[in-house]
Formats: structure tokens, sequence, C-alpha cells
């Protein structure tokens, strides 16, 4: 019962990443066919939750230098610089071709498109659709990839595997979900724009989707994970549901109170509590600054008591109805619907959430990987412009800037290549096989998938969190490898074909897994503290020994193994980062 | 061995019931409002009979005047007066819906454009009334 | 308020049901529990071959349409206490092919979307350096139509689409009107000519439930309204005016 297609690109998610890829690659060689093939209809892929906005230099008075400088003090000297470089350069004008699709920038008075301040920026460099940036970017770019014939659309298909042969990634065993038929889908040249891995942990602003499938995808067919111990909180989440409340509430004017109503950040090396936001400081200070003198704060006991587990309070009321309403209606709406908080009259509980990952498949700046004809971008690739913690509002641009260049990368590499060999349907049978005997004719089984899925998300957050330790990293890694051991045992309650929406959450499930290991392998391994990156056991960053990427392969045994590969360093030495002086 | 007739997809369709419009309030109010037009029409077609009848001579008139004194057509008259005046109020009020008038870059709110419709038809209604009853 | 409430759930299996039926689950009661949240209690504890389709569970992504006690909602963003002391039931979005559960075919939409053009309409592009000035007031006139997350409640509020599957429905015209107004779009024509026919926006009979089921405010019911207006002044017009002139 297999089905077999074929087109020159296949792209792995659709998207930000996935359709901006798919339409350059339709600009590039309007003769190539490309297939987006995606687990859920596009318009529900995670970037429609981005709010803040993009950040891409505008203004007279600033430079794509200060922004590379903003972006790798940011990420605490672990980017890339010359991605950087090409990062700054190419994010504005990957902002305006948007603009041209038509999307609703917010605007100034004269109709230019406005920009907004953002953390960690020492200028005011960041696009917005109001707070609904990454959901208007999306809908723009899936209404526009319409009109480009040449894109084939897999909605609902969940890609299994990738089809490699003689060293050469040439497609994809994708499950059609209505109907359970397992397809290959051949291609000359695969990009994965699968997103990030959020939900390895239990608390994330991260959606039900993104359980890390293009990372293990890419880590199973041989594909090194780079930089996986840098996760970023964002310090502002609702509490209970995990729902974010952008970072622009605070670019805006919001402060962060402690239980006395103290602006607790002035404590913590950020600079002096001003009335009015100031540029990388306080407030806009970076992600991961913020999240880490949240649990210092809750050490001192001085947050707040809620009920699920200890809040501060982000504190909009100064700012106005006026201001709220205009610049940020959809915070507003989140917290009237999920917190019944008018954020006019009340303050925000919110604690850190697990929010992005920096880390993903490695890439060079065209998106490809090490694999020949595997390509990646947006944020399950590692390029790495992020570093040891991303900047808010670098994300969006990303998965522009990056999505086009691998689109185009490997439309050209498409193009010389021969077709995919007709033997590679053997592996798809294999993988049609593989999928009946390990899930749907299995006898027996005893392990829920909710409870493994819960162990995973709870020694996570315990152990590889904000702050993390030799000893709770190690504790970690023996846990999941437990887990990795019990999923052999997993039990399914549904054997059928059509819609089986728990085999793919068991599918999810091994790929979290295995992701979860490369993080905590190389938590472990990195005996400094950088960025998001907090060893309470080695406090202090040691350039000396790690300043460098960790790179994870996976072992014949499925086991991670960590090297390391240098940091490419232009113009920017590496020094002490600096925010509120 | 897989069942290949596993991997059909079929879905189950939904029929509507003839008498959905029975179920919601909303869906109901939709279909008196439609309901209404033939109260509309017939309110048209006694105008004309009143037209004719005043051409055709007062005793003509007088005869009409009688039928339409008869409980049947007054208790259908005061069905129709309902249904005319619910086909009204209910199109004043959509009409804000169809019509987006800005001023000066704001939006105009829906009551500014029900009012006035209310307001002529308050008007017109009163020239009427003090037409036929000032003497 | 007690502590348990009962979901009567829709389940259905192609292979082995020949029509949808309801299936009772108890669940906890917790006050800040959406309808998603006690799904998501069945599949992981009760009964792990419960479909349905969710995602961001914060309103945005618009996976998780259902049908919840009669209405069309989202059900991440349907609180679990407001039916208490319940039962609540639970059932596929109205108006479209169900496929498993809670799960409804809505590849329709994508067509009928595709068709409508929803992307710029130029005749002559500017360069990638300058950009297209579009004023607060103009950013204004389609705001309102730009928010649609597609989730389709506003479809499965239709009756005109429930009666006659060709109509193209209120998202698909309400943001084929979203790119009209747009200040920087010249594509209206090539819209209308698909649009004003008796399954576009003549087909809406303008009962105005898609617009009080949508989650964001988009006013699909005014937009076609709005775009009837439109059609009916072009048409008016194209007698008027001379040839060419319009």
């Amino acid at each position: 019962m297999l089905d077999i297609s074929s087109h020159d690109v296949v792209l792995v998610g659709g998207g930000g990443a996935g359709l901006r890829a798919a339409i350059a690659i339709s600009e590039a060689a309007p003769n190539l066919s490309v297939a987006v093939v995606s687990k859920v209809y596009p318009m529900r892929s995670h970037t429609v939750a981005a709010e803040g906005g993009a950040a891409g230099v505008r203004l007279a008075d600033d430079s794509l230098d200060d922004h590379a400088y903003d972006t790798i003090s940011g990420g605490d000297w672990l980017c890339d610089q010359d991605a950087v470089e090409v990062f700054v350069k190419e994010a504005p004008v990957e902002l305006m071709r948007l603009e041209h699709w038509g999307c609703p920038w917010s605007r100034e008075p004269d109709g230019r498109i406005a920009v907004r301040s953002f953390g960690g920026m020492k200028n005011t460099r960041t696009w917005f659709a109001a707070d609904k940036t990454g959901f208007h970017m999306l809908h723009t770019l899936f209404q526009t990839s319409l009109k480009y014939d040449a894109v084939t659309r897999y909605d609902e298909y969940y890609v299994t595997r990738l089809l490699v042969d003689d060293g050469r990634v040439q497609g994809v065993v994708a499950l059609e979900l209505t109907t359970g038929k397992v397809q290959a889908i051949t291609a000359k040249a695969v990009i994965l724009c699968t997103g990030g891995c959020g939900r390895v942990f239990r608390f994330t602003t991260n959606a039900a989707i993104k359980t890390g499938d293009g990372m293990a995808l890419a880590y199973r067919a041989g594909a090194p994970l780079k930089d996986m111990e840098f996760v970023q909180y964002h310090p502002t989440g609702l509490p209970f549901t995990g729902i974010l409340i952008t970072e622009a509430a605070r670019a805006e004017g919001g402060y962060l109170l402690n239980k006395d109503g103290y602006r607790y950040l002035q404590d913590y090396n950020l600079g002096t509590a001003e009335p009015k936001p100031v540029l990388r400081s306080m407030e806009l200070g970076p992600r991961d600054r913020l999240s880490q003198a949240f649990v210092r704060e809750q050490e001192k006991g001085r947050t707040v008591a809620g009920p699920y587990g200890p809040v501060v309070n982000l504190d909009l009321r100064h700012l106005g109805a006026k201001t709220i309403s205009a610049k940020l209606p959809f915070v507003r709406e989140l917290c009237l619907k999920y917190e019944h908080i008018d954020p006019i009259t009340q303050v925000i509980p919110v604690r850190p959430v697990v929010h992005y990952m920096m880390g993903g498949v490695h890439t060079d700046l065209n998106g490809a990987t090490p694999v020949k004809g595997l390509y990646a971008a947006g944020e399950v690739a590692c390029v790495s412009i992020n570093g040891a913690n991303r900047l808010g509002s670098n994300s969006l641009p990303e998965l522009l800037v990056f999505g086009a260049r691998a689109g185009r990368a490997a439309a050209a590499y498409a193009a010389e290549q021969k077709p995919p060999a007709r033997h590679l349907l053997a592996q798809a049978l294999d993988e049609e096989a593989r999928l009946q005997e390990q899930f749907l004719q299995k006898s027996g089984g005893r392990e829920p998938i909710a409870d493994l899925r819960d162990e995973m998300q709870k020694i996570m957050e315990q152990c590889a969190g904000i702050y993390r330790s030799g000893e709770s990293l190690a504790g970690a890694a023996g846990k999941l490898h437990e887990l990795q051991d019990r999923f052999r045992d997993i039990r399914l309650d549904d054997r059928g074909h059509l819609f089986n929406t728990e085999l793919i959450s068991a599918l999810e499930l091994s790929c979290m897994l295995e992701v979860a290991e490369t993080m905590a392998q190389c938590a472990m391994e990195r005996t400094e503290s950088r960025g998001a990156h907090q060893r309470t056991d080695y406090p202090a960053r040691n350039d000396e020994k790690f300043l460098a990427h960790s790179m994870t392969y996976r072992t014949t045994e499925g086991r991670p193994r960590v090297g390391y590969a240098p940091v490419t360093i232009t113009r920017w030495p590496p020094a002490e980062r600096v925010y509120g002086r | 061995m897989i069942n290949p007739t596993e991997y059909l997809p079929k879905s189950y369709h939904t029929r509507i019931s003839t008498y959905w419009w029975l179920t919601r309030w909303a869906y109901l109010k939709f279909i008196l409002r439609e309901a209404s037009s033939v109260f509309v029409a017939w309110i048209v077609v006694l105008t004309l009979l009143q037209i004719r009848a005043l051409t055709d001579g007062p005793a003509e008139y007088a005869e009409l005047q009688k039928w339409l004194q008869s409980p049947l057509l007054l208790a259908l008259n005061a069905v129709s007066f309902f249904f005319v005046v619910f086909h009204a109020v209910t199109w004043f009020n959509l009409a804000p819906k169809a019509m987006a008038i800005r001023v000066r870059g704001k939006r105009l709110p829906g009551l500014a454009i029900a009012a006035p419709n209310y307001v002529a038809w308050a008007a017109i209604s009163a020239a009427v009334a003090w037409i036929l009853l000032r003497g | 308020m007690a502590n348990r409430i009962t979901l009567e759930v829709t389940r259905y299996h192609p292979a082995h049901d020949e029509k949808p039926r309801l299936e009772a689950y108890e669940v906890p009661l917790r006050k800040e529990w959406v309808v998603l949240d006690a799904l998501n209690y069945i599949k992981d504890h009760l009964d792990g071959s419960l479909s349905f389709r969710w995602s961001c569970r914060m309103g945005v992504c618009g996976s998780c349409g259902m049908t919840v006690n009669g209405v069309p909602k989202l059900t991440c963003a349907t609180f679990l206490s407001d039916y208490a002391p319940g039962p609540v039931r639970v059932e596929p979005m109205k108006n479209f092919p169900v496929l498993r559960d809670l799960i409804v075919d809505t590849s329709d939409f994508l067509l009928k979307l595709a068709k409508s053009k929803p992307w710029i309409i130029r005749k002559v592009e500017k360069p990638l350096d300058e950009e297209y000035f579009q004023t607060p007031t103009q950013l204004d006139a389609y705001k309102q139509f730009s928010m649609c997350i597609n989730c389709m409640l506003c479809y499965a509020a239709c009756q005109v689409y429930g009666l006659d599957p060709l109509f193209s429905g209120p998202a698909a015209i309400a943001l084929a009107q979203r790119y009209n107004l747009d200040s920087r779009d010249q594509g209206a024509g090539e819209r209308l000519d698909i649009l004003s026919h008796h399954e576009g926006i003549w087909g809406c009979t303008f009962v105005g439930e898609c617009t009080k089921v949508c989650p964001n405010n988009v006013d699909p019911a005014g937009a076609i309204q709005q775009y009837k207006l439109t059609a009916t002044m072009e048409w008016v017009k194209s007698f008027v005016l001379p040839r060419g002139a319009k």
C-alpha cells in the first residue's frame, strides 16, 4: 500500500521558514517542483504564535554593526559572526519583501513602517504588526504561497524518516494522517523547517506540535545537532497555561515587580530603575539574564506565591488604556481570556517559561547540513546567529533570511542532481514495516504514552532548567536512557490507520526523547556557564575551553557523542556582557 | 496482513435537517425576517386595491372599506403590520454591517448609521399621521 | 463547584462505525481548564484512541474548532466551568464531512481560499528598497479582516454553506475583501469577477451567524455585505459610465 511521488525539493514543515523557502525556490527556479510536507495545515504552524516583532535595521541612527553587536553580545559570543553579519544585512530586505507581499505592519502616522524597542537591543529596530506579528507574517506567507503553481502541499502528512542513499538525502517517508497510508516522497534535496522542541519541557510557550521531529530526523540520518544545551526561558509566561506575554509589553514600558512591588532587576546588574524604558537595561535586558534573576529572587523568598508556583508581577497599568489597546491588544485579550485579569487595572502574574531552542541541526550560511542534500532553516537549524541566548525579535527575521537562503541553495543543488534512485523504495517499504511492527501490530505493551511524556518533561524541567549542575544533568541523562528503554514497551489504544493521532504522539515522543538526550548530554559536558546555560557547579564562562559549538552525533548504538567545533569570530572579540550601563 | 480497504478515506456527511431553522432563535429570527417579505408584498397589493377602488368611485371604495373591516382581514393586517415593522427594524439594524463609512479615519459606529434611518422613519410616519389626522 | 463533570464526546471511526455516536467520559472539573484540557485528559488517561486536532492552545492557530453544546467554539478558549454542572456535549464542527471522532475535513476551504486570490496583486512592482506607505487609517480599513485565523467556525455556523457546499463561504470572502481594501493592492477587479456570482457573495443570505461565532471579531458577514454593495456599484457604473472609464 505504498504510494510514491516525486519532486525536486521537499520541504518538511510549512511554517515561516518552510513557506519562505518554498517561495524562494519558486522564484529562483520556477521549473522546479516543490513539495511542502507538514503535519498540520501550514497556517497552524507555530510561527503563528510569535507576538512581539521582527528585528531589522531601519532608522538612520541605527547600523548593521549595532544590530550585529547586540546579537553577538546577547548570544554571549557563541554566535558565528559571519552568519550574524549576513543575517543583519538581509533581515531588513526580507522584512521589506513581506511589506510588498501585504504584511500589515504597524505604521507611523505618515504611513512609514513603525519600529519598537526590544530586549537586549541598543537601538529601536523591531518591526511589528501590533502584537500578532508572527500570525500576520505566517498568514501573509501562506496566502502569498498560494499563487505559486509549482508548490504542491502535503497537508497533514507526518514525516517518519529521511531517505538516504549513497550519502545523499533523496526524499522522505511520510504518513498521510487521514488515511494512514505510507507515502514515499522522493526529491533531489530536502529542507527541514520543522521548528523547535519546547515540548520536551512541561512548562512551555510552545504549541503541541513542537516536538523536535526535524531535529530527530536529521540526527538519525547522521547530521550533528549543534549547541543543544542552550534552551531559552522567556521571563514572562502566564502560570498554568505557559501562554507567552510578549517582550513588547516591557518594551512599551512594563515593570517587573517582586512581592514587595520592587523592580528587582536592579539588584542583578541590569541597571537602575528609571520610570521610562531604557534600551539594554532593566526590563529590556536579555531573556537569559531576566529568567535567571527570577530564580535568584525566588531563592531570596521575594516572589509571589501563586497556585501554580512562584510568580512575579508584570505591571502595565501606568501605560494607560490607550497604549495597551493600540500596541498590546493581544496581551490584553490573553489576560482577559485566560487569567480573567485586565492589565489596564491589574498586574499580570508571570514566570519564566521554556520558549526557544538556540541549538538545532548544524548548517552553514546557506542552510546546508553536513549530510549532502539535506538543508535546514528556522528554529530547527543552528546556523548559528543565536549563540548561547537569542535576542527577542531575532527569530522571525531569521526564518525569513535563512529560509530564503536555504531555498535558493537547495534549488541550485537540486538542479544539478540526477533523479533519485528507484531502489530507495526498499527503504520506504522497510519503514512501513517498522511502523507496523513497532506500533500498530505489536501485541501487549504496558507503557502509556502520556506517562513517559510526563516523566520526560518533569525530569527535564527539574534537572536541565534555568540552572543545572553536573549531578542534576547526570540524573536526567540516566532517566532519559531509562525512558528510551521503556519506550520500546509502549502501549497504544489505537491500532487503526485512519487519523491515528495516538500513533503520531508515539512517534513524536520518540523524537523528543532522542532530542532530550542530546540536550542533557552536551549540557553535562559543557562545564562552564554561558548565556542560557548556567551551571551551578561551574558559574563562570570559560572561553579558553568552551568558546566552541557543541556538536552532538548519534552513535551506531543510538547514544549521543559530543564533539566541539570552533566559533567564527570576525570583528567582535569575546568580551564581558554589559547591560544597564 | 493489512486490509487495503482500511486505507480508503471515508467520511460521514451530516445532512442539514429541513427544520434547521427551528434549532436556534437566531435562525428562526432569520427565517421570520425572510418570511416577512410576503407580508410586505401583501401591503403593496392592498394599497393597489385601495387605489383601484378609489378610481372606481365612492361605492366601490365603501365596499372595500367594509371588506377590510371583516375579522379575517383585520387579523391578517394586524399580523402584516407586525411583520412590516419587524422587517423595517431588522433592516435598519443590519444597515451598519453593509456600510463601512469612515469619517476622519474612524469608522462610524453602527448606531450612527442606524439612527438616521429610524429618525427618517419616525419623521415620515409623523408627516403621514399629520396629513391623515388633521381634519 | 462539583469536582467532576461529564463530557459527551462524538466518536466515529469510519472503518467500523456506520455513523457517529456519543460516548460519555467523566473528567475532573478545574476552574482553569478549558474544554480542550478535558479532551486531553481523556486521551491521556481514559482512551488514547480519541482523535482531535489541537496545537497552540492560545486561540491563534485555529486548529481546535468543535461544537460545544451546539455552538461552534474554539475549545482552547472555552472554559469547562462555564458549563457546570454539565454534561457538556462536544461534537465535530457542523457542515464538514467527519473523518474521525472530532476531526472534520476542511480541505474544501483551502481550495476556495486559493481561488479568491488572497495575495497582493499589482501591475508594477516597486524595488525592494522602497516601501508602500500606508497610513494607520489605511491600515485600519482592512485590518479587521486580516485577523482571520482560518478556524472554520464561521463555516460551521453558516447554513448556506451547510445547504450548498459550493458556496465560497464567510472566511474566503472576508480574506478576499481584506486584500481588496488594502491600499497596496490593485486586484479588486480580478477578485470581483471570481466572487460576484451566486456561489460567491450573492449566495449569502445574511443570517449573520458567522460574525457571531468568530473568535477574532473579523465580521465576515459585514465583509460580504460591503462586498455586495461594491459589486452593485460596479454593476451600476458599468451602465452609466462609458466603456473603460471605471
